[in-house]
């Protein structure tokens, strides 16, 4: 643990330049420090998700968060820019790679990064971080329980089939999903590892019993103390292999 | 579950949100993720006026049970109501919401 951190928001370059808001959380010392992509979850760019990036910081992890829904709605609230970006069929993919690759962008250009970045994503963001491994060069990625890695999205959404891009997997990939959930099912994740085998992928996948949909969300009924403290571990431990200098 | 299904509905009305009353236009509803309430998925409805901004939303989030128990006491108003609330013929059902 780092004795400190400063977070603050800032604003980034996002897909095709656009400006879009970011939160920033960095610990304190001199580095050099590794850099996290946090994506948020289909609600939105809140407070628990800044938490997460506080926590990365205070493992010495530089992490940003992208405010995926600032387009849809500058200036709102987060919760009116999430039922804003809901209601116009969602994050678009290409839209979605060009801000994860924004972010990861300003995390090189720190002077303090040792040039390697990682990617996690809860809830849709973990379908959001497996695809943004499969397009960008990032050095590791982590998928807490993305619905429709696997399968079709249904009509109405910004997004498309992803599985198939798993053969441009550039990076190791961290799976963690409760058994008891549906979105994914345990069958679309034994489906994704079957893959992942076939094509030879560096992957590492836990599965929770007693664990369901966002089982890691401090603030929610779905909070699984014993899965998400057990997961935080495997999160650490992952990263702290594939994205030391 | 991320089920990423909404359904949509134009509506006519009036709603109060954070700056006061506005005009509806439409409603989104879903049963997904909440931003609020601490269940882990509740029946979700927006009510907009999508022509004054992505603020101009009254939003509720209920449990699957409250959604349920709120259709059967609208449709138990509109029945007291007789004629005067007969369906006009002129809305629109819901549907889900098109691809943009």
């Amino acid at each position: 643990m780092y004795s400190g951190l400063t977070a603050e928001e800032t604003v980034i370059a996002g897909h095709g330049g656009d400006e879009i808001n970011a939160y920033v959380a960095r610990p304190h010392g001199s580095g050099p420090f590794p850099g996290v992509v946090v994506i948020h979850h289909m609600p939105g760019w809140d407070e628990a998700t800044t938490e997460i990036a506080n926590r990365f910081a205070a493992h010495g992890y530089s992490a940003i968060l992208p405010n995926l829904h600032f387009r849809d709605a500058p200036g709102a609230s987060p919760d009116d820019a999430a039922a804003a970006s809901r209601a116009a069929g969602g994050v678009p993919d290409d839209r979605l790679v060009g801000d994860v690759a924004g972010a990861a962008a300003y995390l090189r250009s720190l002077s303090d990064s040792n040039g390697k970045i990682g990617v996690i994503g809860y809830c849709s963001g973990g379908r959001q971080a497996f695809l943004s491994a499969c397009s960008l060069e990032l050095d590791a990625a982590v998928d807490c329980y993305g619905a429709f890695v696997v399968g079709t999205p249904p009509e109405g959404m910004n997004m498309r089939p992803i599985l198939h891009l798993a053969e441009n997997l550039h990076c190791p990939l961290l799976g963690l999903f409760g058994l008891d959930d549906q979105h994914p099912s345990p069958e679309e994740v034994d489906e994704l590892e079957n893959e992942l085998k076939r094509l030879a992928k560096p992957y590492e996948f836990h599965r929770y019993e007693g664990a369901g949909h966002a089982f890691f969300n401090t603030t929610r009924d779905s909070f699984r103390p014993a899965a998400a403290a057990d997961g935080w571990q495997r999160i650490f431990a992952f990263f702290g292999r594939h994205l030391a200098a | 579950m991320c089920s990423y299904l909404t359904s949509a509905t134009a509506l006519e009305g009036s709603g109060k949100g954070a700056s006061g009353w506005f005009s509806l236009t439409s409603a989104m509803a879903y049963f997904d993720h909440p931003y609020h309430s601490s269940a882990e998925h509740t029946l979700n409805i927006d009510f907009l006026n999508e022509n004054e901004g992505p603020s101009a939303r009254v939003a509720v989030e209920l449990t699957a049970d409250s959604a349920r128990a709120l259709l059967r006491c609208i449709e138990e108003a509109l029945a007291a109501a007789g004629t005067a609330a007969a369906p006009s013929g002129s809305y629109e059902d819901c549907h889900p919401r098109p691809r943009s």
